[in-house]
């Protein structure tokens, strides 16, 4: 019971922000996925005078994923009561070229914007529709949604840290105490310390496996991945290999970097 | 004969205004036994603490073991310490370790094997009759019982040196005997030199002894 409770302060302040960590982390996962979803879903609309040399300007730009050429038989189409089949074919020449320029990742307003203009510059585009409207609105609401949840992780990550510079004084006190008395009897600072990076390692081990335990309960659940779905995309909500490691990996190194402070804090008393 | 401790011109102080020890010449022989008097607050615990090199001579040379320890370095001063026995007047117990894991301490610091880790314990346990006390933690026993602990954590690892700060201060008469009987049989036996701070000596010892009084901040020999 006594080590138990010794163990429950630092682990509940690693637990806190590896949860944050995590959150965070699949919200970036939810971005990205969704912006994916998204550029697959969009594209440009380019107008020309002539026909464009496709891969001319596909090398000019990165962003470029395919640009394919919008048949206008479905345009003739429609005008098609009543007109030749000569005319047809002239109005077909004469008929501006469509394109669709689909796009390889979902663009900031800046990327389009720059794509734009780049493929403006082409002689033979006329004009180029990039539905900016709707495109800025979503990529805003994306961005929002980012922040909202950065900042969220970001405070408490920030309070656990303070929460754990107060645990700290107290700890700092505790084992203070052993490591004077340990000196008293000339043990060299490595061993005085031993007894507190193990404890460190052990809880930061413990909160790592909680967390597993805890993360590979949720990915588990049908009625998250329902929510995701619902907005069109699956993504992995834990890796349990890469983000396992990761876990373990802040969580030492945060319990290693207090128990350093409190080695260099630690005084001997007269 | 060999010298384990020698003060000379030695003063002490914790701050600039007030000396405790004033320019103080004594040495002790290597295997002796010395009882320290004293009012209260004259000083008998500062001059302890500068013997295992906690309070550091202000003037003079002290040098306990070999060691002189004005200026002394933290490796050599862990050195020392590894060889003393040290009992501390508010006994200085880890409060989160069983009573049998605060007597391993000198032992585990000085790299003794398991097993002899483990025997030597026992033996203490039995010899300041807490043995059925062994898996208890300090703060769950009395203030005589936690003596008897820091008192057979002293002992471990046979010392060549043992201080002992009022070691029978909080001990009842039968307790009390038990103590000075391990202390005579250390330096009978194993010829350790022993240092008891105390406000009474006893009366039944049978080893010779030395006694030194603590006075308006000069150690003198009671002869
Ligand atoms: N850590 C300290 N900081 C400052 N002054 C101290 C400290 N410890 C002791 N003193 C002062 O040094 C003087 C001697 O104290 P010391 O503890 O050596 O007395 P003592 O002889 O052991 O007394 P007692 O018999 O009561 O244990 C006292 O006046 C005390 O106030
Ligand atoms: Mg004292």
């Amino acid at each position: 019971m006594k080590s138990f409770k010794n163990h429950l302060s630092l682990v509940i302040a690693l637990l806190s922000i590896l949860f944050s960590l995590q959150v965070f982390t699949i919200v970036e996962r939810a971005i990205d996925a969704y912006k994916e979803n998204l550029a697959k879903n969009y594209a440009l609309v380019v107008v020309a005078q002539k026909r464009v040399d496709v891969d001319k300007l596909l090398e000019k730009s990165e962003l470029i994923a395919s640009i394919n050429e919008i048949s206008p038989d479905s345009i003739i189409t429609k005008l098609n009561s009543g007109i030749s089949k000569q005319n047809i074919a002239l109005l077909k020449v004469t008929l501006p070229k469509f394109y669709k320029v689909k796009l390889k990742r979902y663009p900031s307003p800046n990327e389009l914007e720059k794509l734009t203009k780049l493929l403006l510059r082409s002689q033979s585009i006329e004009k180029v529709e990039a539905f900016s409207k709707t495109h800025d609105t979503t990529y805003k609401l994306l961005l929002l949604f980012k922040t909202v949840i950065s900042v969220f992780a970001f405070t408490v990550i920030i309070v656990t840290i303070l929460l754990i510079f107060k645990e700290l004084r107290i700890w700092q006190f505790k084992h203070n105490e052993r490591m004077s008395i340990m000196g008293l009897f000339g043990a060299p600072v490595w061993l005085r310390s031993a007894v507190l990076f193990r404890l460190a390692i052990v809880d930061a081990v413990i909160a790592s496996i909680l967390s597993f335990v805890i993360f590979s309960y949720l990915s588990s659940l049908s009625w998250i991945e329902e929510q995701f779905s619902n907005i069109g995309i699956s993504i992995v909500l834990f890796d349990k290999i890469y983000d396992f490691l990761i876990m373990l990996g802040v969580s030492i190194v945060v319990s290693m970097l207090l128990a350093t402070f409190i080695v260099l804090g630690h005084k001997e008393e007269v | 004969m060999d010298k384990v401790i020698i003060a000379e011109n030695l003063s002490l102080a914790y701050s600039n205004d007030e000396t405790i020890i004033n320019k103080a010449n004594f040495s002790i022989d290597s295997g002796s036994f010395v009882f320290i008097t004293g009012a209260s607050g004259s000083g008998k615990s500062t001059l302890l603490k500068s013997l295992y090199g906690a309070l550091k001579p202000i003037e003079g040379s002290l040098v306990v073991g070999g060691v002189e320890l004005r200026g002394v370095s933290s490796s050599k001063l862990n050195f020392l310490r590894k060889h003393l026995g040290i009992v501390f007047q508010d006994y200085k117990l880890v409060k989160e370790w069983t009573i049998e894991k605060n007597i391993m301490l000198p032992l585990i610091i000085n790299g003794y094997e398991k097993t002899v880790t483990q025997n030597q314990v026992d033996s203490l346990l039995k010899h300041v009759k807490l043995r059925h006390q062994a898996g208890k933690y300090p703060l769950e026993l009395s203030g005589g019982e936690q003596q008897r602990v820091a008192m057979a954590r002293a002992l471990a690892h046979n010392p060549i040196l043992i201080l002992a700060d009022e070691p029978t201060g909080n001990l009842d008469d039968y307790s009390s005997q038990l103590i000075w009987n391990l202390l005579e049989g250390a330096n009978e036996q194993l010829k350790t030199t022993i240092i008891v701070v105390t406000h009474h000596i006893p009366e039944t010892m049978k080893v010779d002894y030395k006694h030194y009084h603590i006075e308006f901040g000069d150690i003198r020999e009671v002869i």
